[in-house]
């Protein structure tokens, strides 16, 4: 995210970020509303996860100003990305 | 001998890779906070996996209040990401509003987890009755220590740290978009913490 | 921001307080070296109890309290402390600062040709959290019960159920790893956006990308032990359990844990930092003998590039090996054959780095002065500790060797003669530039041989113990009985560590003997290339007096057609 941002980007960024905003409170419901109808376990997790990862995604993307950042941010979030994935997964299949 | 002895780079971005120190910096720590809450939901699935049984977080947890938990931190995400975007449109008064707002917002998330807490505890509930309860206050103390982590910081940037908007405004609006990463990182966790412990 | 004021700052602010990076890198590598040899008086407590069990420890026997020793006799309580502290003091508080906070804070920014660090006051606050981290490790050997006394591993249940200490070292163990957050968070910094212009990342030094890919590892690999240690916390102190599982009988007698938990959960977060921890300690080693190596045989690095990817890859790498010293949990075959085919991979790029190193030797004119010999040592002592790694990866050899002397002989390889010996070698080198003395070659190099033939005296005759089924951790060797057909090493191993602590005598007189009366030297000693050796001799607060600019790569030794053997990075045109 440069600094130097004309004022029409800024009110440009500024209806994103309501947008976003509706976005996130409307799936918090749909997610709370989908916990009372009482789901399979997997299936609950799973769209639980599916819609949290989606809300994580719009705020990293749009507050957190990650859809325009420079790469030497995003390459050692990748990295990041991959070693949460091997410390969430590997432990729980050392039984395999 | 002042040229050589600068520090360059602190409110100018790089050329090359286009980002001042401290928001490159901010990035580094928010990677190690998603390994350090990388190791608690590991652990949280190892435990459940092994767990005899485990209880249905909606069962005993208070869901509507956590809903309005998250509702609480989404918004203070849109307005510290407003205030942001007042100090790049110049307007002082309007980013000490938003500041304002988001602090009282952090507060409001306190207080209302702090009730569910004494309602735990008034229950008997303690993190030694058993390990959904242990992980549960775990994460949300972890996460709550972070808002108010979060909480100082931004108290920082409203009262005292503003003067900098005087002098170095460039710098300034750095360390408020700095604040801002953190604050919506401490949001992001949350939006994770909820289905997890209180839905599933 | 740097002060443009050129008034004398206070004392304490200059020496104490302060915030340059010259200045916290001395304080972190005297603090460091103060505690390794902490950590080897401990050690040689432990060596008196091997070799000699039961019998009274002479001299300083009746200094301990009742708690400890009784009539100079240890009791089992205090030999498990001694362990255990051992192995964190070394690790934590000793070789990482030194390796990384002290050489990482004095060379790198130089190397880079920045002024300061990234983040000075950042900084500074890294030192001090060390610095608490470290009174509260040492004060836990006050406190009721005595310190942490569950190995330097901490593996539950046990230490959930152990005395006090434990609690203070899982806090000191908090300070420590946000020390090295905020310390990794300013190197990676301050390579990436304050190198000087011109010096592109395929001109950096082999050494600041060895301490580059260390911050990485630190970075990442940390947090989950924050995350067990918090856990462990709840359990001694909130009554959780985490790490308990259902049942536990202590002293027949069932615990007030509620259980269901998983102790295998603390073994795979403590593991998954300990291991890239285990790259931490020994990148910057590499990293420092490059240099050496270098400077001292007058010609490039060979393999300067194989040498970077490989240290790459095998930070990458380090993050997927963990569960090597897991195999005797009761892991399946799938995720045992997946870990050690990772861990055979690692060994590949750490094999070529050591190809590389050795082959740099190859046709120089080597300059054998302390460093260099020292650096030289490095080479063969870090390939045996890790050749005899490899029977330890593999899960069939393992069962056999887990959890014994070997294991012992194998890691001490890497560290003591590995490591500790290229921070000597690093010691000796930058020296000069941090005191404008040159340190006695005379002392150097009785401090060097002794310790070489010593070193090899105590480790060799472990792995060969390891072999014969001796366990570690064992108060009193003398009780088992396949152990007793080694008893006779242990005792000449005890004698060679006793002797290996009267061989660092001469590094202690040379290291306070040169501060104060050493041979006075130019700026540039070694007639090395790399930017460190361009400033002041000793650097002055910003470092250079004039921004420098780099022109060339880091090892333009013996360029032919050039007057001199050496050439610097920041030279304009021929020399």
């Amino acid at each position: 995210m440069s600094d130097h941002l004309s004022p029409e980007e800024v009110k440009k960024h500024v209806t994103i970020y309501v947008r976003v905003f509706m976005a996130l409170a409307a799936l918090t419901i749909i997610t709370v509303a989908i916990s009372y109808l009482h789901l399979p376990i997997l299936a609950a997790v799973g769209v639980a996860l599916l819609i949290a990862s989606f809300k994580g995604s719009l705020v990293a993307a749009y507050f957190m100003h990650l859809a325009q950042e420079k790469k030497i941010i995003l390459y050692p979030l990748i990295l990041v990305f991959f070693f949460f994935i091997v410390l969430l997964i590997i432990p729980t299949l050392s039984r395999f | 001998m002042s040229d050589a002895a600068e520090i360059r780079f602190i409110s100018k971005p790089h050329p090359i890779t286009g980002v001042t120190n401290s928001k490159l910096g901010v990035w580094c720590f928010l990677a190690s906070e998603v390994m350090l809450f990388g190791g608690l939901f590991s652990a949280y699935i190892l435990l459940r996996i092994g767990a005899t049984e485990w209880p249905h977080g909606s069962t005993i947890l208070n869901v509507p209040l956590a809903t309005l938990n998250t509702m609480i931190l989404i918004v203070s995400s849109v307005t510290m990401v407003m205030s942001w975007a007042s100090l790049a449109l110049k307007n002082f008064s309007k980013y000490r509003f938003y500041m304002a707002i988001t602090i009282l917002l952090g507060i409001a998330f306190l207080v209302v987890k702090s009730f569910e807490y004494a309602h735990k505890f008034e229950h008997h509930h303690y993190p030694s009755t058993n390990n959904f309860y242990g992980i549960y206050f775990t994460l949300t103390g972890l996460h709550g220590l972070h808002v108010i982590g979060g909480i100082f910081l931004n108290l920082y940037l409203l009262l005292p740290g503003s003067k900098l908007w005087k002098t170095n405004p460039e710098q300034f609006m750095g360390r408020v978009e700095a604040a801002g990463l953190y604050w919506h990182f401490v949001d992001l966790v949350w939006i994770f913490l909820f289905p997890t412990l209180y839905l599933l | 921001m740097s002060d443009h004021s050129h008034k004398e700052l206070p004392f304490w602010r200059k020496y104490i307080f302060s915030v340059d990076h010259k200045v916290i890198g001395i304080q972190y590598a005297v603090t460091g070296l103060l505690f390794l040899f902490f950590g080897f008086c401990l050690v040689m407590l432990i060596r008196w109890q091997l070799a000699y069990p039961g019998q009274e420890l002479p001299f300083i026997g009746s200094w301990f309290p009742e708690t400890q020793m009784i009539g100079g006799i240890m009791l089992p309580e205090f030999y498990y402390q001694l362990g255990a502290m051992h192995g964190t003091i070394m690790v934590f508080l000793g070789v990482v600062p030194l390796a990384v906070g002290g050489f990482g804070n004095y060379v790198v920014p130089l190397q880079i040709g920045a002024p300061d660090m990234a983040f000075p006051k950042l900084n500074m606050m890294s030192y001090w959290l060390y610095f608490i981290g470290g009174v509260l490790m040492l004060a836990s050997f006050f406190v009721p019960g005595g310190s942490a006394q569950s190995g330097w591993t901490s593996y539950p249940p046990l230490s959930v159920i152990a005395a006090g200490g434990q609690t203070w070292w899982l806090i000191g163990m908090a300070f420590l790893i946000n020390s090295s957050l905020l310390g990794s968070v300013n190197f990676i910094v301050t390579i990436i956006q304050l190198r000087a212009p011109g010096l592109s990342f395929n001109r950096l030094p082999f050494y600041v990308w060895a301490q580059f890919v260390t911050a990485l590892l630190l970075l990442l690999a940390f947090p989950p032990l924050m995350a067990a240690a918090v856990l462990q916390l709840m359990d001694r102190l909130a009554g959780t359990s985490f790490f308990i599982p259902t049942g536990l009988v202590v002293n027949d007698a069932i615990t007030h844990f509620v259980g269901g938990g998983n102790p295998i959960l603390w073994q795979h977060l403590f593991w998954f930092l300990a291991h890239p921890e285990v790259y931490v300690l020994i990148l910057p080693a590499m990293g420092i003998v490059a240099e050496i190596i270098a400077c001292n045989t007058r010609k490039p690095l060979y393999g300067y590039k194989a040498l970077v990817y490989s240290v790459c890859f095998v930070g990458f790498m380090s993050f997927v090996v963990w569960a090597h010293h897991m195999f005797l949990t009761n892991m399946g075959t799938t995720m045992s054959t997946f870990f050690q085919i990772t861990t055979m991979i690692i060994s590949i790029p750490s094999i070529v780095i050591l190809t590389s190193l050795i082959l740099s030797l190859w046709g120089g004119s080597i300059r054998f002065n302390t460093p260099m010999l020292f650096a030289i040592a490095f080479l063969p002592m870090f390939a045996i500790g890790g050749l005899t790694g490899l029977p330890l990866g593999l899960a069939a050899a393992d069962i056999h060797l887990h959890d014994t002397y070997y294991v012992i002989g194998h890691f001490h390889y890497v560290v003591a003669p590995g490591t500790i010996f290229a921070l000597f070698a690093g010691v000796y080198h930058w020296f000069p530039k941090a005191t404008g003395r040159k340190m006695s070659e005379f002392l150097g190099k009785l401090h060097f041989f002794p310790s070489l033939v010593l070193m090899n005296c105590i480790f060799t005759p472990m792995l060969i113990m390891g072999l014969a089924g001796a366990l570690r951790r064992m108060y009193d060797p003398t009780q088992y009985a396949h152990a007793q057909a080694v008893q006779p090493l242990n005792v000449f191993i005890s004698i060679s560590a006793f002797c290996l602590a009267l061989a660092q005598i001469p590094f202690i007189i040379n290291f306070f003997y040169s501060i104060f009366w050493g041979k006075k030297v130019d700026d540039n000693p070694w007639q090395a290339t790399t930017l460190e050796w361009a400033t002041p001799t000793p650097p002055p607060h910003g470092n250079f007096l004039k921004a420098p600019e780099v022109y060339r790569g880091p090892y333009e030794y013996s360029v032919p057609g050039q007057k001199k053997d050496f050439w610097p990075q920041d030279m304009k045109g021929a020399n």
